[in-house]
């Protein structure tokens, strides 16, 4: 913790940031900090709560950051991802952010609701994690902790539909997407999503109705899931953020399964890689084709 | 299959075929042109390759009341862009098992390559898909979705 003051102090300081982008307590729990002022850098914290991707921040639709200067933003192993992901598209320049990583023991599902780290608390993410120790960073800060509690549960959930029949599948989503009231929230909250127009907002053509009807809803989950295959990183924000509960890591997670068996494809914090939807390779499998 | 064709009493599904100009769109055509018969549920849109063919069509087809999707294009190595047939299949490998996945059945949905020689191997994929998709019956899970309020 203090490592992680002293680096955004002297960042601020020396000019080399204008904002450090990490967490601090807020009234309800831990929440996204903008530091500006090495006299502030107090503020930030790091522990199993800091749930957040703040790799989000970065996204060029956010353009009331860009005047705050370059951003130093704090990322776990798996937030690195999500930068990797934006450079490798283009969306962003290596140079124009610092990056603090921290070394992380996973963090909670709902940190509002739990108060310490178990098999029952931890996010679904942390269990498979390889990147404790990150690849991608300009700073690494803290202690190698412990590692994370291993769950099964979202493997399991998804074994689970895939024995079942498509009815059953069709009636699971059914049920699960009625709750939706297209808020968006798993769009914006995502490090990934990050097109000035979606999809989802165009009128003239209006591909997906923008009410919160059965059709329409079906048609957004199909297209979000289908825009983030292969370039989803997994940090489960989508899924914190929804207000009706709605398992998105479930569809990102299978599809993320799909291009892992027939491309070979993981997600990488290496800019290098590229991403499975946009490339191809001449002996993809064509089992499905007649 | 062909009693697709013959039968006048059976369900007649109604399926949309995104085809590629190239191949598929012109295999389609010798089809017509050979007089080769074939089931007449088929509406084509043509695109000018079948790496233009977003998911969203397939969706917003099942939306507006088809029972089936065919998708078509060149062959691999065929692509008149080179490559719009590598990623297509790409996307729709992807799509077809998120399809699945979100319980919407499969066998509604036909990928293909059809090359602008191959008339009767189209008036195949045609039989054989609105064959498949008569003894599935409507899309109604997914028609019933427009009537149901949000």
């Amino acid at each position: 913790m203090k490592e992680l003051q002293e680096l955004a102090a002297r960042l601020l300081t020396d000019g080399s940031a204008g904002v450090v982008i990490g967490y601090e307590e807020g009234p309800r729990g831990v929440r996204p900090a903008f530091v500006t002022r090495p006299d502030d850098v107090g503020r930030l914290i790091f522990d199993p709560r800091c749930v957040h991707n703040l790799a989000t921040y970065l996204s060029p639709r956010r353009t009331h950051l860009k005047g705050l200067g370059r951003p130093a933003v704090v990322v776990k192993g798996c937030d690195a991802r999500a930068v990797a992901g934006l450079l490798r598209e283009s969306q962003l320049a290596r140079e124009d952010v610092l990056l603090i990583a921290v070394r992380c023991g996973g963090v909670m599902r709902h940190p509002e609701r739990h108060v310490d780290l178990r098999a029952e608390t931890v996010a679904d993410r942390c269990t498979s994690c390889d990147v404790r120790e990150p690849h991608l960073f300009d700073f690494v800060v803290g202690e190698a902790p412990a590692a994370p509690p291993v769950t099964d549960r979202r493997e399991a959930r998804i074994r689970e539909l895939e024995a079942g029949s498509p009815a059953d599948r069709w009636a699971f989503w059914q049920e699960e997407l009625s709750r939706c009231v297209r808020c968006h929230a798993c769009r914006q909250a995502c490090p990934m999503c990050f097109c000035e127009r979606c999809v989802a907002d165009k009128t003239q053509p209006q591909w997906v109705e923008s009410s919160a009807h059965p059709r329409g809803v079906l048609a957004f989950h199909l297209t979000r899931a289908m825009h983030q295959a292969g370039r989803c990183v997994d940090c489960g924000e989508c899924e914190r953020a929804c207000p009706a509960d709605i398992p998105l890591g479930l569809l990102n997670r299978k599809l993320a399964h799909v291009v892992a068996e027939r491309f070979g494809h993981h997600p990488s914090d290496d800019p290098s890689v590229p991403a499975p939807i946009g490339s191809y390779a001449q002996q993809d499998g064509q089992e499905f084709i007649l | 299959m062909a009693t697709a064709a013959e039968s006048l009493t059976a369900f007649e599904p109604r399926i949309t075929a995104f085809v590629c100009n190239w191949c598929t769109y012109t295999g389609a055509d010798l089809a017509g042109t050979s007089r080769l018969q074939m089931a007449p549920n088929v509406r084509i849109v043509r695109l000018p390759c079948t790496g233009r063919i977003d998911p969203l069509f397939v969706i917003k087809a099942f939306e507006r009341g088809a029972d089936g999707v065919i998708v078509s294009g060149c062959h691999p190595a065929d692509c008149h862009y080179t490559a719009g047939n590598y990623h297509a299949r790409r996307r729709f490998a992807v799509f077809r098992e998120l399809l699945d996945f979100m319980g919407i059945d499969t066998r509604r949905v036909t990928f293909s390559w059809v090359s602008a020689s191959e008339g009767g191997k189209w008036r195949d994929v045609v039989n054989e898909t609105v064959g498949r998709v008569q003894a599935l019956g409507p899309f109604e899970a997914y028609h019933e979705l427009a009537g149901r309020q949000g």
